[in-house]
């Protein structure tokens, strides 16, 4: 197995510093080249996780194994995305995506480097812009192109189209699908849109909440592009959601609990 | 209107009713001299070069005493950011130093360092350097959380991190306290010239005060403040505005 996540349990202390658990018994096994989304209801600690993965998240117990080495803290060998862009500002999209090659090769290599996956992610006409001059779309391109630059194992990205609309959301859904044909990258994939992770993923890890626990791991047997599919991706939802709803009632009732407390 | 146009007619009204009222002897000249004697005093200072001597005199100093106040506060910025220890005891006096205002220390400096250009430099300093450090710090603290993790995905951290993100992005913050101890090492500069000693702009004002030529006094206010504006406005608000912008911190 490539990724393999052991037992993880996550602890946080909240201000009365009592014990909560955001994440307990996660056990998950990924193969290399599988794109894996982990699906749940917001609060079921799957951003955590993934911050596990990449190793800037300390879990309370368990172990995460990624290319037969334990994950002790971040590495180039998993890069991640963010919901936001998290570019340089400082930094125009050429540097921005050069930032991660500096120590290994030389400028011109960086730059090559940089430029082939500016490419990849349709940005080649934007290398000397600053992020501000850039639609949110294309910054979270950028970031994907920065991600993929240390060419790592795995791509980690949490919620990356969650802040964009919807048009540019389904186009970017099709660049990172091409992406993942060509690069073969191993991607675990958070996400609260169960039509974005039938749409994109081989697998999907379905996660409820309080504690954050896997409730399902579901294969999707779709050929690609999957936009043909209508039929069977709709079913797949509901099948989705009948899991999920419960998860959702319990966090909606709960707030309500605690509204009506206060 | 546009507002260099309103500007000028209210410059010009000002000048107009003040030379009238000059003409017109409503006030004497040793109170308030006219326009015309101040302009005078400016031009003959100019030409014997003694007010060019008191611009490069002052420049001087502020370039050293601004430079090693930005350094120094940087320094001490970092610190207070980075050590929890240091900001709960250096950053609390810190704090109280910044409520001093900095010409106080004069007394002192000119008994450690004599009556001479050490002093102006050390009051000088000491004006722009909190303010510098009170900056710095905020900076450092506020960089978003998510360009360090996002930086530390990709490999960095350590000195490299400090000096490749935290530092840059910590940016705005240290143009504005550059901005302001800029002010204060100005203020600073003129009032320890007045109390101590020469060339400078400062001490020529008190010079002139001195023999009663209060149109050099006005001239040389005019100069001071002329400069402060030219500064302020075109080199450092330039230059903020630029970064704000290229930070993303203004649309």
């Amino acid at each position: 197995m490539f990724i393999e996540i052991n037992d993880i349990q996550k602890q946080f202390l909240d201000k009365d510093n009592k014990a909560i658990n955001v994440l307990t018994n996660i056990d998950l096994k990924v193969e290399k080249g599988e794109f894996v989304s982990i699906l749940g209801p917001s609060g079921c600690g799957k951003s955590t996780l993934l911050s596990i993965v990449a190793g800037l998240t300390k879990a309370t117990s368990g172990e995460i194994i990624v290319n037969q080495s334990k994950v002790t803290k971040p590495g180039k060998d998993r890069g991640m995305v963010f919901q936001q862009a998290a570019l340089f500002p400082w930094l125009n999209v050429l540097e921005n995506v050069t930032f991660p090659l500096k120590k290994e090769m030389s400028k011109k290599e960086a730059e090559n480097q940089a430029k082939k996956y500016l490419q990849m992610v349709q940005l080649s006409n934007y290398l000397h812009h600053y992020p501000h001059e850039l639609s949110g779309g294309m910054q979270q391109r950028v970031a994907i192109a920065r991600a993929l630059a240390m060419n790592p194992d795995t791509l980690l990205m949490d919620e990356p189209f969650g802040a964009l609309d919807e048009q540019t959301r389904s186009r970017l859904h099709g660049q990172l699908e091409t992406i993942w044909t060509e690069t073969k990258k191993t991607i675990l994939f958070v996400t609260h849109s169960i039509s974005e992770s039938i749409k994109l993923s081989d697998r999907i890890i379905v996660m409820g909440t309080k504690p954050g626990t896997i409730l399902q791991d579901i294969k999707v047997d779709l050929p690609r592009p999957r936009e043909q599919y209508k039929k069977e991706m709709l079913e797949i939802e509901e099948h989705i959601m009948g899991y999920l709803k419960k998860e959702i009632d319990k966090v909606v009732s709960e707030e309500l609990a605690n509204a009506s407390n206060t | 209107m546009h507002p260099t146009l309103k500007r000028i007619i209210f410059f010009t009204s000002i000048i107009a009713f003040w030379e009238i009222g000059s003409r017109l002897e409503l006030w004497m000249p040793i109170i308030l001299p006219s326009p015309t004697m101040v302009l005078n005093a400016l031009v003959t200072g100019f030409e014997d070069k003694t007010l060019i001597y008191d611009l490069v005199a002052s420049f001087k100093r502020l370039a050293i005493g601004l430079a090693l106040s930005l350094l120094i506060g940087s320094a001490l910025g970092v610190l207070l950011a980075k050590s929890k220890s240091a900001d709960e005891t250096i950053g609390t006096v810190i704090l109280a130093l910044q409520a001093v205002p900095s010409i106080v220390w004069l007394p002192l400096a000119i008994m450690w360092f004599g009556m001479n250009e050490t002093s102006v430099i050390f009051v000088v300093v000491l004006g722009g350097t909190f303010v510098m450090t009170l900056n710095m710090r905020s900076g450092i603290k506020n960089v978003h959380p998510l360009y360090i993790k996002a930086a530390q995905t990709m490999g960095s951290k350590g000195w490299d991190l400090f000096v490749r993100v935290i530092f840059p992005a910590s940016i705005p913050h240290v143009v504005t306290g550059a901005r302001l101890a800029w002010a204060f090492c100005w203020r600073a500069l003129m009032a320890g010239e007045l109390l101590s000693t020469g060339p400078g702009l400062g001490y020529t004002l008190r010079f002139a005060s001195d023999f009663g030529d209060m149109a050099l006094v006005i001239g040389v206010m005019i100069i001071i403040g002329v400069i402060g504006y030219i500064v302020d406005q075109l080199i450092f608000q330039r230059v903020e505005k630029t970064v704000l912008k290229r930070w993303g911190l203004e649309s």
